[in-house]
């Protein structure tokens, strides 16, 4: 899977590299402003409050 | 890694030069091996989104409620003249200023413990939900139903112990006789921590007026800070009280600990 990423990226290594890096930051980016926020609405894993709330 | 020699020519020498396409051992991509990649993928997305939650969303949100609590702290004090002439500190100010529990997620007063850090102060909404719990303006909130600062019986708060801003992260380290103070807009309010209790999170009669016996007539003014415990577990939740010591109005000023832990106006 990644491998084939790899293949189908153009350019010399350290393009490529650029490239990945780009990806990579931009997927974290997403992740934190996007993905984790509507995950936090919906994991409760943070009850604090004693008796029914 | 050296390269098998493909050609006998030397002025092919120079590895630029090779434009060919190489005699390169491609492996298959398997069924299992995409597999394997998307679960370490999804290992990998669970700790990122934990270090998320944890730490990263975790100081945004604190930086956020600080910077609430400041202002509507600001907004109390701003439009107050100085009394010219305050009551002598012995007398006091007579019995505190009880307001009415405002609605649902309405921010109505600010804590200030000194023991959560020199620059700690939160803002307190009526509600224990996830909108006031997991809000990037409150953090902090009220028990509704419990008594609201200075009134005789418990006023009870609860707060995240880590992450989402944990407004009581460090309650743990409360120590006997510790201030924890209260800011309204018409005064502040003054408890001392008395002592620690660890109960299920079914102990609701941790937050009755008086804890733990639902007969009794209140006579003692109490804050109750609840959350969970252990840290990043919510198995128990760790109960932290604390007893009313005094009052002083806004126009009074705010008392010698806190006026020096306040935002400057």
């Amino acid at each position: 899977m990644y491998a084939a990423l790899w293949r189908i990226l153009p350019g010399p290594v350290w393009v490529r590299l650029l490239l990945v890096l780009l990806l990579l930051a931009v997927v974290l980016y997403s992740l934190a402003t996007w993905v984790f926020p509507w995950v936090n609405t919906i994991v409760d894993n943070q009850e604090v409050t004693v008796g029914a709330p | 890694m050296t390269e098998p020699a493909t050609s006998a020519v030397p002025a092919q020498r120079g590895r630029r030069s090779k434009r060919g396409p190489k005699p390169r051992v491609r492996r298959r991509v398997s069924v299992f091996g995409v597999l394997g990649e998307l679960f370490i993928t999804g290992g990998v997305l669970v700790f990122l989104f934990l270090a998320w939650q944890l730490w990263w969303n975790d100081a945004v949100m604190a930086a956020s409620q600080s910077r609430a609590a400041e202002s509507i702290s600001r907004s109390w004090t701003e439009d107050v003249a100085p009394d010219p002439a305050p009551a002598p500190a012995e007398e006091g100010y007579g019995d505190p200023i009880v307001a009415t529990a405002p609605g649902n997620a309405d921010a109505f007063a600010v804590l200030y413990v000194p023991r959560f850090g020199a620059d700690y102060h939160r803002t307190i909404a009526e509600g224990v939900g996830t909108n006031v719990l997991n809000s990037p303006d409150s953090g902090i909130g009220h028990y509704p139903g419990t008594q609201m600062p200075g009134e005789v019986g418990n006023f009870a708060i609860a707060s995240h112990r880590s992450a989402n801003g944990g407004g009581m992260h460090v309650i743990n380290e409360l120590q006997l006789g510790d201030a924890i103070y209260v800011q309204t807009a018409d005064g502040y309010y003054t408890y001392r921590f008395r002592d620690f209790e660890y109960v299920p999170p079914s102990a609701v009669e941790a937050i009755a007026p008086v804890p733990h016996d639902l007969e009794a007539t209140a006579v003692d003014r109490l804050i109750t800070l609840t959350t969970c415990n252990p840290l990043y577990s919510t198995a128990e939740r760790i109960i932290a009280y604390g007893v009313f010591e005094s009052w002083q109005p806004t126009s009074a000023g705010a008392p010698a600990e806190l006026a020096a832990m306040m935002p400057a106006a």
